[in-house]
C-alpha cells in the first residue's frame, strides 16, 4: 500500500514538468498561452515534448519576420537566440 | 501513515536532489499565501510544484474564484457568470491547504498571518496576492451604497450580475455611461474593452441606445486599434469623451444617476463607475503598500522593499512596466514561487524574464492584443525594447477573428493551469 502511494507520487513529481527554479529565464511565462495538458481546447499548439529544433527555428524565425503570427512575432523579440534555444531545449525536453 | 509520509517526503527530497535539511527532520518550510486570484493560486500551486516538501497554506474565504476577464462579456451576454466561476479543488487535490478565511492581520516581527477565526499562521515566507481594493474615498458620492446604484463591477461576480441586469433591463434609447479612472487600475483595456461588447450588444438588441466612455485620461492601452475599430464597427452606439474634451468625472449622484463633470451634469441610464482603486486592505495592514496605494517590489524575487520575507504579486504591486492583467499576475506568480523555492534552500534566485499578452475583444469576432516582456532594470521591471507592443494597425480582418479565437484558447488555458 505505502510503496504504491510512493510510487505513485514519484511518478507524479518526476512524470510532470520539472521545477520552474531550474527553467531558463522566460520559460515560466509560455504556460500561459500553451497549455502544458492536452485536455484543454486551444488553437495555440503546446510546446512539451515537442522537437527542441522545431520550437526554437519557429521563434527565431517569428522573430526575425520570417514566420508571420498574430503576436509571438512581437514576444520573439524580446529573447537572444541563445535564450529561445533554451526555452526550447527546456520545453522539449519535458514529457 | 505518519511515517509513510515522512519517507515518502525523503524519497521525493532524495529525487528531486535537493538538500533539504528541513525535510530530514520532516517538517518542511512554511509558506502562506494570501489571495486566490490568478496571482495567488498560481503560486500556491506552483510552489507545491516546485518543492512537495513546503507545506504551502492558501488564505481564500471565497468557496469559488469569479474571474475577471472574458467577464465584459456576460455583460453583453455573450457567456454566463458561471463560464468565469472556478473552484479550489484542483489546488487542494495539488497538496496545497485551504484556509477559507480572510486575513485580517499581519505580523511581520512574529511571522504570522491572523485569520478571521483567530487561529495565527506562522510563515518562513508570505506571498500577498491580495488584488485590488474599489476605493469609496476618492471619487466624492462613490461609497458602497452608490455601488449598488453605479456598480463598477470591476471585482468579478455579484457586480458583474447588477451590471449586466441594469443593461438587460434598459429601454432601448438609453444611455450606458461608463466612468474610467486614471493610471494605474487593474486592466488597463479592460473599460475599452467593456464598451465595445456593450455596443457590440446595443447595435444588435438595443439599436436607438449608445454607450459614453467618460474618461479622466488622454490616452489608453490599445488607443488606435479600439479607436479604427469603434469607427469601423460602432459609429453609431460609442463614444469616448478624453479628460481635454471635459471626460473627467468629478463627483457622482447616486440617487439622480447623475456624473458631474466639469461642464456638464451627464444623466445616465445605466452609469457604470469605475473608480480609482488601490492593493487591498491587507496589504496596507500589513505595511508593504506606499503612499501610492501600491507595493513596491524586488523585480527578481517580488519581495517587498518595505518588509522582509513578504512577497507581493499580481494586481496589488508595482511591477514596473509590467501592466496588472491576469497574464502578469500568473507569470509574476510561477518566478515567484521559483524565487521562494530558492531562496528557502539557500540560494539565490537568478534574474527573470517575464512576458504579458493581454487580449480584448471589440467584437466576438474581432480580437486584438498587446503584449510585452520585460527583465529587471534598475530595481524595477522594464520594457525590452524592440519586443511587444499591439496588434498592427491594419491587419486583416481575419487577423482579428485569428486573435479573437487565441483569446478564447487563452483563457481555457490560463484558468485550467490555476484552476483545473
Amino acid at each position: 500500500m505505502m510503496t504504491r502511494f510512493t510510487v505513485a507520487a514519484l511518478a507524479v513529481l518526476l512524470g510532470s514538468s520539472a521545477a520552474w527554479a531550474d527553467g531558463p529565464a522566460g520559460a515560466a511565462s509560455c504556460s500561459g498561452c500553451h497549455a502544458p495538458s492536452a485536455r484543454v481546447e486551444t488553437p495555440v499548439p503546446p510546446l512539451k515534448g515537442r522537437n527542441q529544433a522545431d520550437i526554437a527555428d519557429a521563434m527565431i524565425d517569428y522573430k526575425s519576420g520570417k514566420r508571420a503570427g498574430t503576436i509571438m512575432d512581437r514576444i520573439a523579440k524580446g529573447f537572444s537566440d541563445e535564450e529561445i534555444r533554451a526555452i526550447a531545449a527546456w520545453y522539449a525536453g519535458q514529457k | 501513515m505518519r511515517t509513510s509520509r515522512r519517507q515518502f517526503l525523503k524519497a521525493s527530497a532524495a529525487a528531486a536532489l535537493l538538500p533539504m535539511p528541513a525535510i530530514a527532520q520532516g517538517a518542511g518550510p512554511n509558506v502562506v499565501v494570501i489571495g486566490g486570484g490568478f496571482a495567488g493560486a498560481s503560486a500556491a500551486r506552483a510552489l507545491k510544484h516546485e518543492n512537495a516538501a513546503v507545506r504551502v497554506t492558501l488564505v481564500e474565504p471565497n468557496q469559488t474564484f469569479t474571474a475577471c476577464p472574458f467577464s465584459n462579456g456576460v455583460l453583453a451576454e455573450l457567456r454566463e457568470l458561471k463560464q468565469q466561476q472556478f473552484t479550489y479543488d484542483k489546488v487542494e487535490q495539488a497538496g496545497v491547504t485551504l484556509a477559507k478565511q480572510a486575513a485580517t492581520a499581519v505580523d511581520a516581527q512574529a511571522k504570522n498571518v491572523t485569520l478571521a477565526n483567530g487561529t495565527a499562521l506562522p510563515y518562513d515566507r508570505l506571498i500577498m496576492a491580495p488584488g485590488i481594493e474599489v476605493r469609496f474615498d476618492a471619487l466624492p458620492g462613490y461609497d458602497a451604497r452608490a455601488a449598488d446604484m453605479m456598480p463598477h463591477a470591476w471585482q468579478a461576480g455579484e457586480q458583474t450580475l447588477l451590471l449586466h441586469s441594469a443593461i438587460a433591463s434598459m429601454e432601448d434609447g438609453g444611455t450606458v455611461f461608463i466612468v474610467a479612472p486614471a493610471n494605474p487600475f487593474r486592466c488597463p483595456p479592460g473599460p475599452y474593452e467593456r464598451a465595445s461588447l456593450i455596443a457590440y450588444y446595443l447595435k444588435t438588441r438595443k439599436p436607438k441606445s449608445k454607450v459614453i466612455i467618460l474618461d479622466a485620461k488622454d490616452t489608453f492601452s490599445k488607443q488606435r486599434l479600439f479607436q479604427n475599430a469603434w469607427k469601423e464597427l460602432y459609429p453609431n452606439h460609442l463614444e469616448w469623451v478624453s479628460l481635454s474634451q471635459g471626460g473627467k468625472v468629478n463627483s457622482v449622484k447616486p440617487d439622480e444617476n447623475t456624473l458631474v463633470t466639469d461642464f456638464t451634469n451627464h444623466k445616465a441610464t445605466v452609469a457604470n463607475v469605475i473608480p480609482p482603486q488601490r492593493a487591498a486592505p491587507i496589504a496596507q495592514k500589513a505595511g508593504v503598500a506606499d503612499r501610492s496605494g501600491w507595493c513596491p517590489v524586488d523585480p527578481v524575487t517580488f519581495e517587498s522593499k518595505l518588509i522582509p520575507n513578504i512577497h507581493v504579486i499580481g494586481d496589488a504591486a508595482i511591477m514596473g512596466a509590467m501592466p496588472k492583467s491576469a497574464f502578469s499576475a500568473n507569470a509574476q506568480a510561477k518566478v515567484c514561487a521559483a524565487a521562494v523555492a530558492t531562496l528557502l534552500r539557500g540560494e539565490k534566485p537568478a534574474e527573470p524574464r517575464l512576458i504579458n499578452t493581454c487580449y480584448s475583444l471589440v467584437a466576438p469576432d474581432y480580437g486584438i492584443t498587446v503584449a510585452g516582456v520585460y527583465k529587471p532594470t534598475d530595481g524595477v521591471l522594464a520594457d525590452i525594447q524592440g519586443a511587444g507592443g499591439v496588434s498592427p494597425i491594419d491587419a486583416p480582418r481575419a487577423n482579428r477573428a485569428l486573435e479573437a479565437q487565441f483569446a478564447e484558447g487563452w483563457f481555457k488555458t490560463l484558468t485550467g493551469e490555476v484552476f483545473g
